[in-house]
């Protein structure tokens, strides 16, 4: 559990560090006229960056125990460890890909150039496509191999992780597909640009997630 | 709409509004409607477990004299009754129900900030109590594996249900998840991003503060769970081995290999004692505000009251273990989980002393609300005490399988938090339905309730002591028990039969208030937060009318010395308060006492 513990150290100590700064030095019950002018946001950021931090808390918080659980697992007589398919060198550079994409396509929509937005959306798509379905064949070879969810462990925590990995980026372009046809009937760019923005950063989060997995996987 | 914050978009506020029958009740998307679906569903489920534990008492008050219950149903009866209790009831109330209400209105926010998300939350929620109680409709019937679903015995032959029983109980948990993670999205971001102007962290009321740190909690912890339901549907439906040791079971070698059942533990534990946490602290928070408004003071110690309920919850991610001590855990383990245990009760007992420092020299009205909490403070201490037997590893040892725990759970995480609930609900029924409840009901409901769990929950102390194991579904030829265990048994399960038919008479108050009651005064009990200060009352769609309130001070100025009234509410500016006298202070008298000087 030591991987979750790190983890959740550093978010309860990030937020409870924050929370005491805020809290420190008040005395509520005096009257201030400085705290009564404040907006009432605790954050300078709109309230769609805040909820997909906090939705990428607690996905961090679910691959960290599933990697808790992988190393505790590990550890017992039976685990043999697997040679992973070649094709996922590829695939992660298919989403390392994705993941510029999308970089460059909020670049370019703090231009709010609809086209290059549409154009960069394409790409990221496809990358991200190409990396679901890259994933499909390494499962789809080990399937032809004769490794099955039940072989050993070590295959069954890489299909589990593969595919809340994928759900994952299944649910980034569910958005990805809204944005585009957005994009594609010239609705209003601002809000564009805030749906390209939290993409983008969903699709760096997905990227350091399967390479973290990806790590703990090839290394054990 | 799900991916725009309501709270950038108040000038579209119109559009917003619910225009049919199934907009404005069912498909709504107004945190007050949803917060009442929420609690409905909440309270029916419960009402489904409380039937269950009395169905449990009548085999332990009255051994094998109900055909209807045998072991296989007796353990069927445990494990649901555990389960809904602890997630689907007070889980889904505390954070769907009172987090849903309270937060928009308390923050002087129009709504949640993804209103759609939180629509999405309730049916969800509702979906996955659906999936639940249909197991108990399926081939083998819901499972019987205890409310924490320990592998192996949950998936092996011979557990009631453990086919398409467990299965249905472990997707359901996961729907649950995603519920509450859609709901905790919107509760963190609304405290963080939609207060209203003038309500600075520092000026929320403990409600709130308790239901954000349980919704951090939530979303940190549950996916512990998650991940131990999806590796145990795995177990059970493509025979991985993730927790599931080799075995043999009846005279046959399953295909298990080296599964770690010890590692389910740890997972289940790890979302296990936050949830705790995730219950108790929103009742923290609910009593603190019902004691300070019934006591007309401030809560006293305020700024430590919010600093525990930070340490409380940064604490209650480094004690699950102390779950495990019967495990077989190396000893430094325990003792490191021990001292953890022991760290987080400082904080805890910070918080009854600081109540119980609220109503000394208090102006305390004895409604039915404040009885309700201030037994909440005696439930709670107890509760709390025998938490600290338990948290040694040498106490638990001996006491973990017996009645002693039973009551000691159930004093801290279900008289206590259930109590909370009564308080609040009775003390925000005239804002929610805008009519009174009948005062001598409600109190006719308080004493049957608290002296009836005194009397089911304190002899299982004794009990306990005694070496009464739990779990059993019969105690059979225990020859180190005397003759009165059984007796107090009985006597048990009469009380515990006189205490759930109580509760009958909270529904019957609610709904002929409804019917009925007198129409309640525009906040009744001179509370000073900001839910008491709309222009409608209960408040109507958007809260607030046209304008946003502004707030100029916390929500505990009362009694404050040199008001004409023994409130102050938060929208009160320092301008219109006597010089000098602009604030509340922690003097402990109360506002008829310092005019008497």
């Amino acid at each position: 559990m030591t991987i979750t513990l790190i983890f959740l150290a550093v978010i309860m100590a990030t937020l409870i560090f924050w929370l005491l700064r805020q809290t420190l030095n008040m005395q509520p019950w005096v009257s201030d006229p400085e705290a009564d002018a404040v907006s009432g946001m605790s954050l300078k950021s709109n309230a769609q960056t805040i909820g997909l931090t906090t939705f990428l808390a607690v996905a961090t918080s679910m691959f960290a125990l599933f990697a808790s659980a992988y190393t505790l697992r590990m550890t017992m007589p039976d685990w043999s460890p697997m040679n992973e398919p070649a094709v996922l060198w590829v695939n992660t550079g298919f989403l390392v890909f994705a993941s510029i994409a999308y970089q460059w396509t909020s670049s370019v929509a703090l231009k709010k150039n609809a086209k290059q937005i549409r154009l960069g959306l394409i790409i990221a798509g496809i990358f991200s496509i190409l990396f679901l379905v890259g994933q499909y064949s390494a499962w789809q070879q080990l399937i032809d191999k004769g490794m099955y969810l039940n072989t050993n462990p070590s295959i069954a925590f890489f299909y589990v992780l593969t595919a809340m990995h994928g759900l994952h980026l299944l649910g980034g372009l569910y958005v990805w597909g809204r944005s585009v046809i957005r994009v594609s009937k010239d609705t209003d760019i601002e809000s564009i640009r805030i749906s390209v923005d939290l993409c983008t950063v969903y699709w760096h989060f997905l990227l350091l997630v399967w390479a973290l997995l990806f790590s703990l996987m090839i290394s054990t | 709409m799900a991916f725009v914050a309501f709270a950038d978009r108040d000038h579209e506020q119109e559009h917003h509004d619910p225009q049919t029958f199934l907009t404005k009740y069912v498909w709504s998307q107004d945190h007050k409607v949803i917060a009442i679906q929420y609690g409905g569903i909440a309270i029916l489920v419960g009402l489904i477990a409380l039937g269950l534990s009395i169905l449990m008492r009548l085999q332990l008050g009255f051994p094998n004299s109900f055909a209807v219950i045998n072991p296989e149903s007796y353990y069927q009866f445990v494990t649901m009754h555990g389960m809904i209790m602890v997630v689907y009831l007070l889980t889904a109330l505390f954070l769907g129900g009172f987090g849903n209400y309270l937060i928009p209105l308390m923050c002087g926010s129009r709504d949640m900030v993804f209103p759609f998300l939180n629509m999405l939350s309730v049916w969800f929620y509702f979906l996955s109590v659906i999936i639940l109680l249909a197991s108990f409709f399926v081939p083998g019937g819901t499972t019987g594996a205890g409310w924490t679903l320990y592998p192996p015995q949950s998936i092996s032959a011979g557990t009631p249900g453990a086919g398409m029983g467990i299965i249905l109980m472990l997707v359901s948990l996961a729907v649950f998840i995603v519920a509450a993670t859609m709901g905790g999205l919107n509760y963190v971001t609304t405290v963080l991003q939609a207060r209203c102007k003038g309500m600075t962290l520092m000026r929320m009321p403990l409600s709130i503060w308790g239901i954000f740190m349980a919704t951090v909690l939530a979303l940190l912890a549950f996916p512990a769970l998650l991940v131990s339901a999806i590796m145990m549907i795995l177990d059970t439906t493509i025979k991985t081995s993730f927790f599931m040791p080799a075995m043999i079971s009846a005279g046959e070698q399953l295909s298990y290999n080296d599964g770690s059942p010890i590692l389910f533990q740890h997972l289940f534990w790890f979302f296990g004692h936050p949830e705790v946490y995730i219950v108790a602290l929103p009742a923290f928070g609910l009593v603190s505000d019902v004691l300070a408004t019934h006591a007309r003071k401030n809560i006293f110690g305020y700024r430590m009251m919010v600093w525990a309920i930070l340490a409380i919850g940064g604490l209650s991610f480094i004690v699950w273990a102390h779950h495990m001590y019967v495990s077989g855990m190396n000893p430094y383990f325990g003792f490191f989980f021990a001292t953890t245990t022991l760290i987080i009760a400082v904080p805890t007992a910070l918080k009854v002393y600081n109540w119980v420092l609220t109503l000394w020299q208090g102006n305390i009205h004895l409604r039915v609300p404040m009885l309700f909490a201030i037994a909440f403070i005696f439930t709670f201490i107890h509760g709390g005490l025998t938490g600290i037997f338990l948290g040694n590893v040498v106490i638990d040892l001996p006491l973990s399988d017996t009645y002693f725990v039973v009551a000691h759970f159930h004093m801290v995480m279900g008289v206590s938090p259930v109590l909370v609930v009564f308080a609040s609900l009775y003390h925000w029924f005239p804002l929610m339905s805008g009519k009174m409840y009948n005062e001598t009901l409600g109190k006719w409901h308080f004493w049957l309730t608290f002296l009836g769990a005194y009397s089911v929950y304190l002899p299982m102390h004794y009990l306990g002591f005694q070496g009464v194991p739990r779990r059993y579904f019969s105690m059979g030829n225990t020859d180190f028990l005397p003759e009165s265990a059984q007796m107090l048994n009985a006597s048990i399960t009469v009380s515990a039969i006189i205490l759930a038919a109580a509760q009958s008479l909270f529904f019957i108050n609610i709904f002929m208030s409804l019917w009925k009651g007198k129409k309640a005064e525009k906040n009744c009990w001179g509370a000073t937060s900001l839910e008491w200060l709309t222009p409608d009352q209960p408040p109507k769609h958007g809260n607030w009318g046209h304008d946003l309130p502004v707030v100029h001070r916390w929500a505990y100025d009362y009694s404050v010395p040199g008001q004409e009234q023994d409130y102050t509410p938060q929208t009160v500016p320092a301008s219109e308060v006597p010089v000098g006298r602009e604030h509340g202070v922690s003097t402990g008298f109360s506002f008829e006492t310092d005019q008497e000087k």
